[in-house]
């Protein structure tokens, strides 16, 4: 069963079709990049996906439960987890506080028991507290963890989005343009941590990227977008030579 | 890590400072030393530190600005008030009744006005929060037959003093403090922090939004039951905008998400209050010249979001000396 399907989503803003029928299938354990030129629609597919937009036609199904009209929180809780293009971290708090608030959703103790400290407020906390630290030892990050995140330098920001992202134990993470602002030794220690985490969590990913080679190094199948339209589908191989995305990227 | 053992000489250690501070307060009060005037300034103090940590869930945990605070107080006044007078029990369950009617009755509104309210963000919200507090006064004013309407609410029984205000402010200070720190904190703080990521990563933030709020008010109305039970006498008069402001101001000048910057700069504003009163005019002037050093000097308030700890203090001092120490010995080599 595919993990991922979206039936001709659209959306309208104002009198701007942003994205129109837009199809996708994901199985698990695929690595598949979206791209297309500035403007494309690209953000707005993914926020359409996570439920930050609902699309104004067309059906979304993480496995076969339809999700259309879903809160972003439930849609998390539905298994997919995502980064954004400009950072969001809770920059004020530290790297561990970051990880700890994203497990939020597998903690169970009520206000009561919180606020009284009961067995359970221990337990749970002390649980998270061994997850995030491991989450963080997989990143090389334990020493980073009572530094605030504002502090992080950017490289180790990026890492720590992922890493709060895969805290939520999602099926499908959502990277939105992991790579921008890199310099080419970040992108490359980038790569090597999209494949590490791929391997280690079993996670599937859909990512959106303007380097192309962090593109066509890793991604097995790409979708090209233009104008909020599907152009091209097919592996790195085949988008290369396609006419109309070197038409997209390069004008005719 | 986490563990109540490692914990639990940390709570050992506040909790003989409540006690130790508690005994000093009643042996200060039962020799004689402060007067009934001095008394009721320290009360007041008290019941403004505990309305304004509960504006500080709201503007310092949860980042909302929240302009309409000593409407929540009002009403949690004028339901203990309303409370006390019309029933008769004894005096402690009488009082503890009154205090959690007042926090629930206020926390009620603040669920009704939070819940459209909160849609906004920032100086719109500051408006509505300001304009439905001034609609709880004015609502308490029309209502004349029940609350006394402008005249007030008189002979309110007296069913609270300063120990009783101490135990309750304790409390308070201690509820939020666990609170904050449990994975409800957390939810909140996020909300503060960024609240796109924190939708992301599986915060209900509109649930965890009306919750702040609610648990805001439900303090600044416990806070005006106090207030009530002291005082004996409610006008609206009291609960105008501008004590919201002053609110305001002690959890802008102790530092917005700091519950012991809260406590000092309270105490501190009371104490300046009481040493200008005479120059009733000058009070706000100099007030906002505080105000103005502290923007230059120190934006975030007197603690920022720190808290003062007497479990870390000692470690603190210990290692600010080492470092001043280590500056000072390379001064002399």
């Amino acid at each position: 069963m595919s993990l991922l399907t979206t039936k001709n989503i659209g959306i309208t803003f104002g009198g701007l079709r942003a994205v129109d029928n837009f199809e996708i299938t994901i199985e698990p354990g695929e690595l598949v990049g979206l791209i297309g030129p500035n403007g494309a629609g690209k953000t707005t597919i993914f926020n359409m996906l996570t439920g930050v937009y609902q699309p104004t036609e067309g059906e979304i199904f993480i496995g076969d439960k339809k999700v259309n009209g879903k809160k972003p929180y439930q849609i998390v809780r539905e298994g997919l987890g995502r980064t954004f293009q400009n950072i969001r971290l809770f920059a004020d708090l530290t790297v561990i506080e970051n990880i700890k608030i994203a497990f939020h959703k597998d903690m169970n103790y009520t206000m009561f028991e919180g606020v009284f400290r009961l067995p359970r407020y221990w337990k749970e906390e002390a649980l998270i507290t061994k997850k995030a630290i491991e989450l963080l030892s997989l990143f090389n990050m334990e020493e980073d963890a009572k530094n605030f995140a504002k502090n992080l330098p950017y490289g180790k920001q990026r890492k720590l989005e992922i890493c709060r992202a895969l805290a939520t134990n999602p099926k499908l993470l959502l990277l939105d343009e992991p790579a921008a602002g890199m310099n080419p030794l970040e992108t490359k220690e980038l790569m090597e941590t999209i494949h590490f985490i791929r391997d280690k969590f079993q996670v599937t990913i859909l990512l959106i990227e303007h380097d192309m080679n962090l593109v066509m190094g890793i991604c097995e199948r790409l979708i090209v977008i233009d104008y909020g339209m599907i152009i091209a589908k097919g592996t790195p191989d085949e988008i290369k030579t396609n006419k109309k995305v070197i038409e997209a990227y390069l004008g005719s | 890590m986490v563990a109540l053992k490692d914990k639990s000489r940390d709570y050992s250690i506040n909790f003989i400072a409540v006690i130790l501070t508690f005994i000093v307060l009643m042996a200060v009060i039962k020799a004689g030393l402060i007067n009934n005037y001095v008394e009721g300034v320290v009360v007041f103090a008290m019941i403004n530190i505990i309305v304004a940590i509960s504006l500080n869930i709201a503007t310092g945990y949860l980042g909302q600005l929240a302009l309409g605070h000593a409407g929540f107080m009002a009403v949690g006044a004028y339901t203990a008030g309303l409370f006390i007078k019309a029933v008769e029990y004894p005096k402690y369950v009488e009082m503890i009744i009154a205090l959690l009617l007042g926090g629930l009755i206020a926390g009620v509104s603040g669920l009704i006005i939070g819940i459209p309210a909160l849609r906004l963000r920032g100086d719109y919200l500051g408006i509505v929060t300001l304009g439905f507090g001034e609609m709880i006064r004015y609502t308490i004013i029309n209502l004349g037959d029940i609350t006394g309407g402008a005249s007030g609410l008189k002979r309110i029984p007296k069913l609270i003093g300063l120990p009783e205000v101490y135990i309750v402010l304790v409390l308070v200070i201690t509820f939020v403090f666990l609170f904050i720190r449990s994975r409800h904190g957390r939810a909140i703080i996020s909300i503060r922090e960024n609240e796109i990521a924190a939708e992301s990563i599986g915060i209900p933030t509109t649930f965890y939004k009306v919750y702040g709020f609610f648990i805001s008010a439900f303090l600044a109305g416990v806070g005006g039951a106090c207030f009530a039970m002291y005082q004996r006498y409610l006008t609206p008069e009291k609960f105008k905008f501008m004590f919201s402001v002053e609110l305001f101001i002690i959890v802008v000048f102790g530092g917005m998400g700091s519950i012991t910057g809260t406590i000092i700069a309270g105490g501190l504003l009371a104490y300046i209050t009481e040493k200008l009163y005479a120059y009733d005019e000058l009070r706000l002037i100099i007030y906002s010249i505080l105000l103005i050093l502290l923007m230059i000097f120190k934006s975030d308030g007197l603690l920022g979001r720190s808290e003062f700890s007497l479990v870390r203090t000692p470690a603190r001092i210990k290692h600010l000396f080492s470092t001043l120490k280590a500056k000072f010995g390379k001064g002399v080599a």
